[in-house]
């Protein structure tokens, strides 16, 4: 690679310089596929050699060899050891991936997930030998239900896209309960691509809600587009610029007076929960995210929990099993029948995410109605502090204060030759998380920033004068630098085009073992 | 002598009698980046104007291309089916996408020549 | 609040930067009308002793697995966890990372679900898996609307012999899609009577089957294939596959598996953690995320996620799913489960848990009045009792032993299998507990 300069020369040793024998560098160490440490044969769990018995596998004994590697416990440890840390975490650094919640994640619920109590009781036990389980289930319900004041919670979907394909599909069914077949949604263009996905997957067809210039939902365009066949509006409070929707009693006004359900993406639930209950906003379905607002943990990419809490109109259509109030206290509901007879039927197998459901109590219980209070406020000042502190240096797309996500476009970086791609990867060589990159799709090269209130003032002030820093070398005419960022990672950018052209989605025994370059 | 016609799609179709061969534009290549994978239709296939013909995507981006004019799919290019950077490599030539026997011959008489389009790419800056 | 590192002072002087006279003002766009006066109407702040002792006195109601004699499958399964897959996906750098979005910050996430597609891949003979889905019945429904997506063809036709979790959840996401799904009459112990047409977008099975039995797909494979549909296999037990043929060998298109067994804790029903497995053909009509291999710009090997235009960020309303989060963690533990294994660990625990089930098969069948349904069958199989399978359950747990799923827990309606008890035998099952059900069983039969 070409174009660095001079000065970025003396920084940083050429490749050549920090090359090592073996591609390690100090506390970075390269960690080959599992597959490529097989010692054949070999086993990090003992067993008992089984007893000699008649085989009734019908005939269908497999053949041949799986293919899987053999390793010893201290292998295995060290590999998902070393593979660990080569991950930035929460645990780590700030990580202000906007819209993404990226909040300190307590260990007391990871505690309590695990006792046995919980972790080891099987979904199919008799109901008498659960009742504890039914119990946390129907306290979870009970504190999402004072905090959203919405009458009803169904709790099975398995993260956020999967309770919006649960209010949605909710909502159908209500509207054919009435013989009433309407066809289609209205979605603001800055919604999150997993809003039109499920909407579609209903059946319905999309159609965009432009935004007005203050990053709202624009009222007069709304309500042009409302009519007798527009089943529902799904509407992200706060959207995804980081603004609270302030014209909301209107827009869900507007929505029910021409027949349609308001759905609510409550991915942002963070920025209001203890401060605002949904109900008194008019909406009739709203999915939280229990990894978001009642952090449990993001786990690289789950498991999620989506319940969704229901208004009454919509509550009978929720998704098999209910936890039900019966005569010897609390059971399950787990056909179509009696008071579920008009259930969407099940999403998922089993009763939903236990693990998420326990953790999330745990937070919310920990934190209580005081202290979730103080989770809003404190989310939306860290926010508006970053915005503040940013506010000189960056470009701001829409004045004013927002709430717990600040959104910047990519104006500052004009004619510096930095996108806001380079921007992002720079900050990761400042040992940063980047911020939300491109999203939401409204402004050009968005940077969209969500500290959240698990950050001390001293965190945010050193990502603040970080920030301001690279935009300033930006500004000085380094745009090399940038674009070779980052440097100081296990790897540098990756080709994303040829994973893409040849997509090699598996190891095989017969891929040679690519060593670092020469 | 070939017709060569441009789309506000930034699709180019070349008619040669009553068949058109169609593609994606310099620009439209340019826009999407590094091509890493191009949808095509059978062979046979009917294809209407303005509607999608076919998927053309880059690592981070899908987008459609549709058709300038309506007929039946007569040939597809199955060399960018295997090698879409020749999409980025020649839009105009070797990457075209496909060719239709039009159902009416005048379907072109709306689009752009070379020196419209040209213009109007200059105005989309 | 122990978890809020803002100070007062710090409160004081960040809303002073800010410009705001009190923290009411950043939420002045909020409508005054829906804007809460006070606190919810729920407990305040409490410690960690408090918190713990609350839940863990509600724990305390439940029967654990691990504390009786237990036997229940039905789709998920107790097995023994080592200790180090829980340590290790307790990692911070695992537990408290995002999706692997800016891939040099996150090439262990990205590594190890390359490693975990390459291990379902093999372990199901397919070519290509993806990086996990909800849970085994939501991989089920992605694979019939994937097989719809290809074939475009209106029916998908439902083995009787399928989870009716996974059946539901097919129905469930059909429903309103215009695909017809056509669920066969289950009937322990019979074929199916499959009839493939021309509008048969894919056959659905389950092997093991959810009675147990275990069937030989080869055929059923080639008819599929001969009338143009998809045979997508669904696999409850993924230990199974350690002892016999994998779906792919019997020429599935899609298998769509529950990876709890290997990993995962019983939980209650979840988080667990779906298997996606498919023919490369396919690839670019898969569900879900899929870590690729390439190289950074050093041309040292690395990883991404890869073909995202198939996905909802991109590709919005036109995507192949809505998922977004899928079972990260859960396929963590899955994946460090099955490295420790390997090969010789996981033929050695599936033969065990066989083991363990035909000795427990004899011992019930062996009681007066009571038959076994299966000919074949890996570590569950189904029982004919001659009392209501139900009463059977809760007279087994009155004696301490948990002791499987009565049929009609699924199937209420169905006076015919009311009396078919579902039982499973893994490895962690004792001998004494063999014998403490065989002597509890017969008891409450007596």
């Amino acid at each position: 690679m070409t174009g660095w300069s001079q000065a970025l020369s003396r920084h940083f040793e050429t490749a050549a310089e920090s090359a090592t024998f073996t591609g390690n560098r100090g506390l970075q160490i390269e960690e080959a596929l599992i597959f490529e440490q097989d010692s054949p044969g070999h086993c990090g769990v003992d067993l008992p050699e089984p007893p000699a018995h008649r085989m009734r596998l019908g005939g269908l004994e497999r053949r041949g060899p799986i293919g899987l590697p053999g390793l010893s416990e201290p292998q295995v440890v060290r590999h998902y050891t070393r593979l660990s840390q080569k991950n930035y975490a929460i645990d780590s650094g700030l990580y202000p991936l906007g819209s993404c919640t990226m909040k300190h994640n307590p260990r007391l619920n990871e505690k309590l997930a695990r006792l046995p109590g919980f972790a080891d009781i099987h979904p199919l036990q008799p109901v008498s030998t659960v009742r504890g389980a039914l119990e946390l289930i129907d306290t979870l319900a009970h504190w999402l239900k004072r905090l959203t004041g919405m009458p009803a919670m169904a709790l099975s979907p398995a993260a956020g896209a999967h309770g919006e394909l649960c209010g949605m599909m909710t909502i159908r069914a209500a509207l054919t309960a009435r013989g009433d077949a309407r066809k289609r949604i209205l979605v603001p263009e800055s919604a999150h691509g997993t809003n039109p996905a499920t909407a579609a997957i209903c059946g319905y067809a999309i159609d965009p809600i432009p935004n007005n210039p203050r990053g709202r939902v624009d009222l007069a365009a709304l309500k042009a587009k409302l009519g007798p066949d527009v089943a529902a509006l799904m509407l992200t409070n706060p959207n995804t610029c980081g603004l609270f929707e302030d014209e909301i009693l209107d827009i869900g006004a507007a929505v029910h007076d021409a027949g349609a359900f308001f759905y609510c993406d409550g991915a942002n639930f963070n920025a209001i929960v203890g401060r605002v209950r949904p109900a008194d906003l008019g909406i009739d379905a709203l999915h939280l995210n229990l990894h978001k607002t009642f952090s449990t943990p993001h786990g690289g990419g789950g498991p999620g929990s989506g319940p969704v809490a229901l208004a009454a109109s919509l509550a009978p259509h929720a998704p098999l099993p209910w936890v039900v109030h019966g005569d010897n206290g609390l059971d399950l509901a787990e056909h179509a029948e009696n008071a579920a007879k008009d259930t969407i039927g099940r999403l998922k197998g089993f009763h939903g995410q236990m693990g998420m459901f326990v953790r999330a109590l745990g937070y919310m219980m920990s934190h209580g109605a005081d202290g979730l209070r103080r989770v809003a406020e404190d989310a939306v000042l860290n926010a508006n502090y970053l915005r503040v502190r940013l506010a000189d240096a960056l470009t701001q797309s829409y004045p004013g204060s927002c709430m717990h996500e600040v959104l910047f476009d990519d104006r500052f970086l004009k004619d510096t030759g930095v996108s806001t791609l380079d921007f992002a990867k720079a900050l990761i060589d400042e040992g940063f998380h980047p911020m939300t990159m491109y999203f939401p799709l409204v402004v050009h090269g968005a940077l969209l920033i969500e500290p959240t209130e698990t950050e001390s003032k001293a965190a945010l002030d050193q990502f603040a004068d970080t920030v301001n820093a690279l935009a300033a070398r930006a500004r000085s005419g380094a745009a090399a630098s940038f674009q070779a960022a980052p440097r100081l990672t296990p790897r540098r950018r990756l080709d994303e085009t040829t994973a893409a052209r040849k997509p090699l989605l598996r190891w095989r025994p017969d891929q040679p073992r690519q060593e670092a370059a020469e | 002598m070939p017709t060569l016609r441009f789309t506000k799609d930034h699709e180019w179709i070349r008619q040669d009698g009553d068949t058109a061969v169609i593609g994606i534009t310099d620009y439209a290549q340019q826009q999407l980046g590094d091509i890493v994978y191009v949808e095509l239709p059978a062979a046979g296939t009917r294809v209407q104007a303005g509607k999608e013909a076919a998927v053309v995507e880059s690592a981070k981006a899908a987008s459609e291309v549709y058709a300038p004019v309506s007929g039946e799919v007569v040939a597809v290019n199955a060399v960018i089916a295997d090698d879409p950077a020749k999409v980025n490599a020649d839009p105009m030539g070797d990457g075209w996408f496909l060719t239709v026997k039009l159902d009416d011959p005048k379907q072109l008489d709306g689009l752009m020549d070379e020196a419209a389009y040209q213009a109007f790419v200059a105005e989309q800056g | 609040m122990r978890y809020l590192p803002l100070t007062p002072a710090d409160r004081v002087q960040m809303l002073a930067s800010i410009g705001a006279a009190s923290i009411d003002d950043l939420f002045a766009d909020v409508p005054p009308a829906a804007r809460l006066p006070g606190l919810v109407d729920l407990p305040t702040a409490q410690g960690e002793l408090e918190v713990e002792r609350a839940i863990a006195r509600m724990a305390a109601k439940n029967v654990p697995a691990g504390s009786v004699p237990f036997f229940i499958g039905g789709g998920a399964y107790r097995h023994h966890v080592p200790a180090a897959v829980d340590h290790l996906i307790q990692r911070g750098e695992f537990l408290t990372s995002y999706t692997p979005y800016q891939p040099e910050l996150a090439q262990g996430t990205l590594q190890y679900l390359f490693e975990f597609q390459t291990q379902v891949a093999l372990l199901t003979g397919m070519e290509v898996a993806n990086a996990s889905l909800y849970d085994g019945a939501t991989a089920c429904a992605e694979a019939v609307a994937m097989a719809h997506r290809i074939t475009r063809r209106p029916k998908a036709i439902l083995s009787g012999a399928l989870h009716p979790h996974y059946c539901a959840v097919c129905r469930t996401y059909a429903q309103f899609s215009g695909l017809e799904v056509v669920a066969l009459r289950p009937n322990p112990g019979h074929a199916d009577p499959i009839d493939i047409d021309g509008d048969t977008a894919c056959v659905v099975v389950q092997y093991p089957d959810f009675f147990g039995e275990l069937h030989d797909g080869s055929a059923l494979a080639a008819r599929c294939r001969e009338a143009g549909a998809l045979l997508v296999v669904a696999v409850n037990e993924i230990v199974s596959l350690g002892a016999v043929q994998p779906p792919g060998d019997m020429g599935a298109d899609i298998v769509a598996a529950e990876g709890q067994s290997l990993g995962n804790a019983l939980n209650f029903g979840g988080p667990y953690v779906g298997l996606f497995a498919a023919r490369e053909r396919h690839v670019r009509q898969m569900p879900g995320r899929l870590a690729g291999q390439t190289t950074d710009a050093d041309g040292r090997r690395g990883w991404v996620l890869t073909l995202s235009t198939r996905e909802q960020h991109i590709r919005r309303e036109k995507a192949t799913s809505n998922i977004c989060t899928n079972s990260g963690l859960c396929a963590l533990a899955f994946s460090i489960h099955l490295a420790l294994l390997g090969e010789a660990g996981l033929t050695r625990l599936a033969r065990l848990n066989h083991a363990a089930a035909c000795t427990l098969a004899d011992r019930l069948s062996g009681i007066r009045g009571v038959r076994l349904v299966n000919d074949a069958f890996f570590n569950e199989f189904s029982l004919r009792l001659p009392i209501p399978a139900a009463q059977a359950v809760e007279a087994l747990a009155g004696k301490g032993v948990l002791g499987g799923v009565a049929a009609s827990r699924f199937y209420p309606e169905r006076d015919d299998l009311a009396d078919l008890l579902l039982v499973a035998a893994t490895e962690t099952a004792t001998a004494e507990d063999i014998d403490a059900y065989a002597a509890a069983l017969t008891e409450v039969l007596r």
